[in-house]
């Protein structure tokens, strides 16, 4: 048995996890642990250019994968950079093993250099952490934190090392345990057969039904189950912005995205159904609008692996807690297809596409294309899915584009829309597009973002160099903070505090070619689609496409402040309350 | 108001993790205490939550995640019995502590500590008790008050203990 010491021994185990990509950035407190990295040739050590997109770049390879994305930062500013990349994988329960240096033991408390309390600091957004107490230890706590991470509801898990418990004179027996016990901690049992009979039978009882399907189901891999329920009951299925890819956007059955910039279809299929089945999604503020006026006439089952999410937001008639593939095989076993209401869901599934004809998604875009010259954002998104034949994979930042790319960019499978949903983190999309890409190198990897988020981490442009990793970028340039303008246009009567750059955003275009990269500029409509294939066909080049859009688009359908579901504004003018 | 008891690992942060949902979501607590049990590696603790059924059974959820935390019970649903433990300090003669332990009944008081003119005594009763008591005092010469909180225990048969150690393999 070869002796490993507890910097060894943690890399060690790492590779026992089979963890191939460690993204990270070096320091003080963590220096053992690079030395044993340095020594290794398992696991591949990424360095970024800030900690925040180690964490990102490891959370996209993580939604890319389902696998468990791992980190490495050092203590103090390397781990409270960390912080807004984990809080963002937590509020998307995304699985990660966040490894954070600290300072020796002795000088815990003592304001030592480059100290900072990551477990106190951390805490609120992780699923669990845990502090090396021993090197000995190491081996189990590591088993521990990827086990953690990546069952029941997934999460991010942080192991805070102090330097001394690395140190490499301090050598041990390293054995990497086949299982663990954790008395405290548990996944959902099975679901009692009554629950899966009352949930079978109010799906049989529907005239309205919609099912409204999250980013559990692609966590659970569950898609397959999903789109079989949905075949049996020929159900409208709506997706959250996180459950975008979970069942297929070109599927007839498909209704759109929910919520508020979801379709209009979508919203008053919401608004008006007699059931709602929500499947692994968690009744989000974004998705429910005001919870007191949410879908008043509907009975709910709300099946998801995190018991907490159910009856948080809206009460339910029926609870399933648990696997959401297991569940859904279960209901698929029972479900008697001869007993389903299929001539009234008929009428249902006609009255979502009367609605989507008054006011689908490309009803407004149609008629404003023959009168501008200007390029509008949602053309943009519209030619980057003709470039890439929907097949890309998509990250995104956080604003106008991400809504534009989640509306427009037709994902008919899961795992392909990386975005950050719930905490909404301007920067995430390059580093994620990173994690990414070196996850999938032959695939078509892009980041739609725009002039504000991309400027949040574009330092990232010279990792991508050193690793020959060629993402596109199409930046959805307005020239402000979109989503911001967007709201002070609406709410603010057009004071547009703080959202304008003054003319001092760089020229794009000499940025990505300092980095050794490719740019381009794209600011007429006619030459949009052309360049957009030049573009996503120059395969080993990352390209920095910088796209001069409509500056006073809004995105639209927004629901209401304060209303129901059906409480929309379609259009700058037009509004359905 | 609930009185929920909860058995935890013994682990450095454990407590913070405990109490620090209970800001992060919003929760009220009433009162808080905790202590090592019979098993060095667990805790217990016992808190009083002032909040609607809705968002009690939202902290019992919330706390169930709580991976350091290994058993929750909800004392307000079962049988069980309950006490608190309180020290005051008065500016009153002995003779004076004694004539208002004998009128404190169902509160049973005893006198702890005497030292220059200050009389500390031990109160032992339900949190009400303890309230009505501790309102009957003269507030000129009643100087300090600690109290345990709400401690509680499910009578018979309903123990809170783990017995849920699950091996997890993969």
């Amino acid at each position: 048995m070869k002796k490993e010491s507890g910097g060894s021994a943690l890399i060690r185990a790492l590779a026992d996890e089979n963890v191939e990509l460690l993204f990270g950035y070096p320091g003080g407190a963590a220096l053992h642990i690079y030395d044993a990295i340095y020594q290794q040739d398992k696991v591949q050590h990424i360095l970024v250019r800030h900690e925040q997109a180690a964490v990102h770049a490891a959370d996209g390879y993580a939604r890319a994968t389902g696998k468990v994305g791992t980190v490495l930062v050092t203590s103090g500013p390397g781990a409270t950079n960390a912080i807004t990349g984990i809080a963002t994988a937590y509020m998307d329960s995304i699985p990660l093993v966040v490894i954070s240096g600290q300072v020796a033991s002795h000088l815990i408390g003592t304001d030592a250099f480059q100290e900072t309390d990551m477990m106190g600091i951390s805490r609120p957004i992780v699923k669990h952490s845990f502090l090396i107490q021993s090197p000995e230890e190491i081996p189990e706590v590591v088993k521990k934190a990827f086990i953690i991470a990546k069952t029941g509801k997934p999460g991010p898990v942080v192991i805070d090392v102090p330097k001394d418990m690395t140190d490499p004179n301090h050598l041990f027996d390293y054995q990497y345990p086949k299982d663990i016990k954790m008395r405290s901690y548990s996944v959902p049992s099975e679901v009692e057969e009554s629950n899966i009979d009352e949930a079978v039978s109010l799906l049989e009882k529907a005239k309205k039904p919609v099912l409204y399907a999250g980013g559990g189901i692609i966590q659970g891999n569950a898609s397959e189950e999903l789109k079989k329920l949905a075949k049996i009951m020929n159900a409208p299925v709506t997706n959250t912005l996180m459950g975008l890819g979970a069942f297929p956007a070109t599927h007839e059955n498909f209704i759109g995205m929910l919520g508020m910039h979801g379709t209009y279809e979508a919203n008053m299929a919401m608004h008006e159904a007699d059931l709602i089945f929500a499947l692994g999604s968690r009744f989000d503020d974004r998705t429910t609008n005001n919870p007191q006026k949410y879908s008043l006439n509907a009975k709910k089952i709300h099946l998801d692996c995190d018991y907490g999410s159910i009856e948080k937001i809206i009460n339910v008639d029926v609870s399933l807690n648990g696997d959401a593939k297991k569940i859904l095989k279960q209901i698929l076993n029972k479900i008697n297809t001869k007993n389903i209401d299929k001539a009234s869901i008929d009428i249902w599934n006609k009255e979502i596409l009367n609605w989507r004809e008054t006011h689908g998604l490309n009803h407004d875009l149609l008629d404003k294309k023959f009168h501008q010259k200007q390029i509008l954002p949602q053309q943009v998104i519209q030619s980057l899915y003709k470039s890439t034949n929907g097949k890309a994979f998509i990250t995104s930042d956080v604003g106008q584009h991400q809504m534009f790319a989640a509306q427009y960019y037709k994902f008919d499978e899961p795992r392909k829309w990386i975005n950050s949903g719930g905490l909404g983190t301007m920067g995430f999309g390059l580093p994620s597009a990173m994690g990414v890409k070196f996850a999938f190198p032959d695939e078509d990897v892009v980041c739609v973002t725009g002039e504000g988020s991309i400027q949040m981490c574009i330092q990232e442009l010279s990792t991508c160099m050193q690793y020959g990793l060629p993402v596109k970028i199409i930046n959805l340039n307005n020239r402000a903070l979109g989503m911001v303008k967007q709201w002070q246009d609406m709410q603010y009567g057009g004071r547009y505090s703080s959202i304008l750059y003054e003319d001092s955003l760089p020229d794009f275009v000499k940025l990505a070619e300092s980095y050794g990269h490719v740019g381009m500029k794209v600011e007429d409509i006619s030459e949009l689609e052309e360049r957009m294939d030049e573009c996503i066909s120059m395969k080993d080049k990352l390209v920095f496409m910088d796209v001069y859009v409509d500056p006073d688009e809004h995105v639209y359908p927004m629901l209401e402040a304060g209303g129901n579901m059906s409480e929309m504004r379609v259009s700058k003018t037009k509004k359905t309350f | 108001m609930s009185h929920i008891s909860i058995l935890m690992e013994n682990q450095p942060g454990a407590l913070s993790r405990v109490v620090g949902l209970f800001s992060q979501r919003g929760y009220n607590i009433d009162s808080l205490s905790v202590a090592p049990t019979n098993d060095s590696s667990l805790s217990r603790l016992t808190m009083v939550v002032k909040e609607e059924e809705s968002v009690i059974s939202q902290i019992l959820k919330q706390l169930n995640k709580v991976i350091d935390v290994v058993e929750v019970q909800n004392l307000s649903e079962i049988e069980s019995v309950s006490l608190e433990i309180a020290i005051v300090k008065l500016k009153i003669t002995e003779k004076e502590a004694k004539k208002i332990i004998e009128s404190a009944f169902p509160v049973v008081g005893e006198i702890i500590n005497h030292k220059d003119e200050f009389v500390m005594i031990k109160l032992i009763g339900s949190n009400h008790e303890v309230d009505d008591f501790l309102l009957s005092l003269n507030k000129q010469k009643f100087l300090e008050v600690t109290r345990s909180g709400l401690l509680g225990m499910g009578t018979g048969e309903n123990f809170l203990i783990s017995e849920s150690e699950t091996t997890i393999e993969y």
